[in-house]
């Protein structure tokens, strides 16, 4: 048996990139006006390019490029979701991310290494059992393992018996994986550029112009900028925007904590996630122990959370994996995401007739980065919200018509 | 983790309490009057204020009883505790 020769942590990264964007001043006019430089907006605007050749397209910032939950999430892809509604839109943004690197000409470190979701109770078994058979008949790979599969995926996690929450077993899904989160902004803003779309940053929408059912432009720190279609992007602060637009969305914003270890050597070669007692890990390609929790209960903008519940979860880490017990955390931070009742995003039309609206992605945004952006810039070019989007239209609260993910999704809201 | 002041028990540690969304939401008057999309707004819909908000809190591990508070959204801190039933304290 021969060993491969040490590799200093990050050595397989590649040379920090030169400027990779431009920094226009604002044009007076565009066909699409996209608010939110995020990994949303960014993927919106390369597909409104390269799917449809409209490139007179303004991305508008208020900070700067992905400097909010794009900087600041666990990075995890995966489909494994129960409905079909959302099995569709994740899955495609699942067969999206495995040819990005090509698309975008740029490397962004996609990684499938497979997801564990842990069941720890009867019902969390019955509950994967059903998940891995519905993701099965929606063509999305997925098994069900026994804990001693478990411990051979991930050799580092405890499936002792005798542990508060013992692992009786867990879904895997071998495509599912992690990206490096900067890189994917990073190269969606180069090919937007390079297409000719606008990304201004330091640019804060502070109002709408609007003549009846239409907004014609957007008001900015930078200038009014008109507009021939406008699409919200901004995750968690999207409801101050709908506020200046005068209408409501059933969205809350909370904090989502997350956190990372020191650099270890490479311990954990896969994704583990536990929605019963709420943490998910991965490492990270330089060896950081990236950890997640879920949303703090309370509302906030913060982009911080409340310590105890970063206690709980390392208490749920550590007894899982009880190797981390001598970890040291590195840093802390929190993103602000948007829930909605079901736990599902509100992608579509609005009251006004070219406004569209795509926000509530709760803890899940990344993963559907290209989804969302591929479907939201047909749902533009075409004025009709692409099949995969239409489930998630704001006037299911109205009709009924919910995709309840609340746990079925494989993790708590 | 900071101190939340229930009415009844006094300053307590943020872990003894159980958040409830916004406050004053009243239940329809007329609940026969109302349309399905009246229903989905008493239902699904909510303020998501950034700046001071007025909330429900559960002393769930102490005396177990609602209370209202006014909170910053976008700083966290507490301005004000008060009863339910208590007219929510002008705090602009």
């Amino acid at each position: 048996m021969t060993a491969e020769a040490p590799q200093p942590p990050g050595s397989q990264l590649p040379e920090h990139p030169d400027f990779l964007w431009r920094n226009p001043q604002p044009k007076k006019n565009y066909d699409v006006v996209i608010v939110g430089g995020g990994g949303h907006g960014l993927a919106t605007a390369h597909y409104l390019a390269k799917n449809h050749g409209i490139t007179s397209v303004a991305v508008l910032e208020k900070g700067w490029l992905a400097g909010g939950n794009m900087a600041r999430n666990t990075t995890l892809i995966r489909s494994n979701y129960l409905w079909d509604e959302s099995a569709n839109i994740y899955e495609h943004s699942l067969k999206l991310w495995e040819g990005l690197e090509e698309d975008l000409d740029y490397p962004i470190l996609f990684s499938q290494r497979g997801v564990l979701n842990l069941a720890h109770s009867l019902q969390d078994v019955r509950d994967s059992v059903r998940r891995v058979e519905a993701n099965k008949l929606n063509g999305i790979d997925a098994q069900w393992v026994d804990p001693d599969e478990v411990k051979k995926l991930c050799p580092v996690v405890n499936i002792s018996e005798d542990i508060r929450y013992p692992v009786l077993g867990a879904t895997y899904q071998p495509r599912a994986g992690i990206a490096k989160h900067d890189y994917v902004v990073w190269g969606f803003a180069r090919r937007a550029d390079t297409a000719g779309i606008d990304i201004i940053q330091n640019c804060e929408v502070t109002g709408f112009v609007t003549d009846g059912n239409t907004v014609t432009g957007v008001r900015t720190t930078r200038g009014d900028i008109g507009a021939g279609q406008v699409a919200l992007c901004a995750a968690g602060h999207t409801t101050t925007l709908t506020d200046m637009l005068g209408f409501k969305t059933p969205v809350q914003s909370h904090p989502l904590q997350a956190l990372v270890s020191e650099l270890l050597e490479p311990v954990h070669p896969t994704v583990v996630m536990s929605n019963a007692i709420h943490v998910y890990v991965s490492q990270a390609h330089k060896g950081e122990l990236v950890m997640g929790a879920g949303v703090d209960s309370y509302n906030g903008y913060g982009q911080r959370g409340a310590f105890h519940i970063i206690e709980r979860q390392m208490a749920a880490a550590v007894e899982l994996f009880p190797v981390f017990a001598r970890a040291h955390l590195l840093r802390t931070w929190g993103g602000i995401v948007d829930v909605c009742p079901d736990a599902s995003p509100i992608v579509g039309r609005t009251p006004y007739d070219n406004l569209f609206l795509n926000c509530g992605w709760g803890t899940g945004g990344f993963k559907a980065t290209p989804g969302v952006g591929w479907c939201l810039a047909d749902t533009i070019a075409n004025d009709e919200p692409h099949p995969y989007l239409a489930p998630f239209g704001l006037d299911r609260f109205v009709t009924g018509a919910l995709v309840d993910e609340h746990g079925a999704a494989a993790v708590a809201h | 983790m900071q101190l939340i002041e229930c009415p009844w028990c006094g300053p307590r540690e943020e872990t003894e309490f159980h958040y409830g969304g916004q406050a004053h939401v009243a239940y329809p008057a007329d609940p026969d009057a109302l349309s399905d999309e009246d229903w989905a707004h008493y239902v699904f819909f909510r303020s998501n204020t950034k700046g001071r908000f007025a909330e429900r809190w559960s002393h769930s591990a102490g005396c177990r009883r609602w209370f209202n508070a006014v909170r910053d959204t976008a700083t966290y801190q507490f301005h004000s505790f008060y009863r339910v039933g208590e007219q929510r304290p002008a705090t602009s």
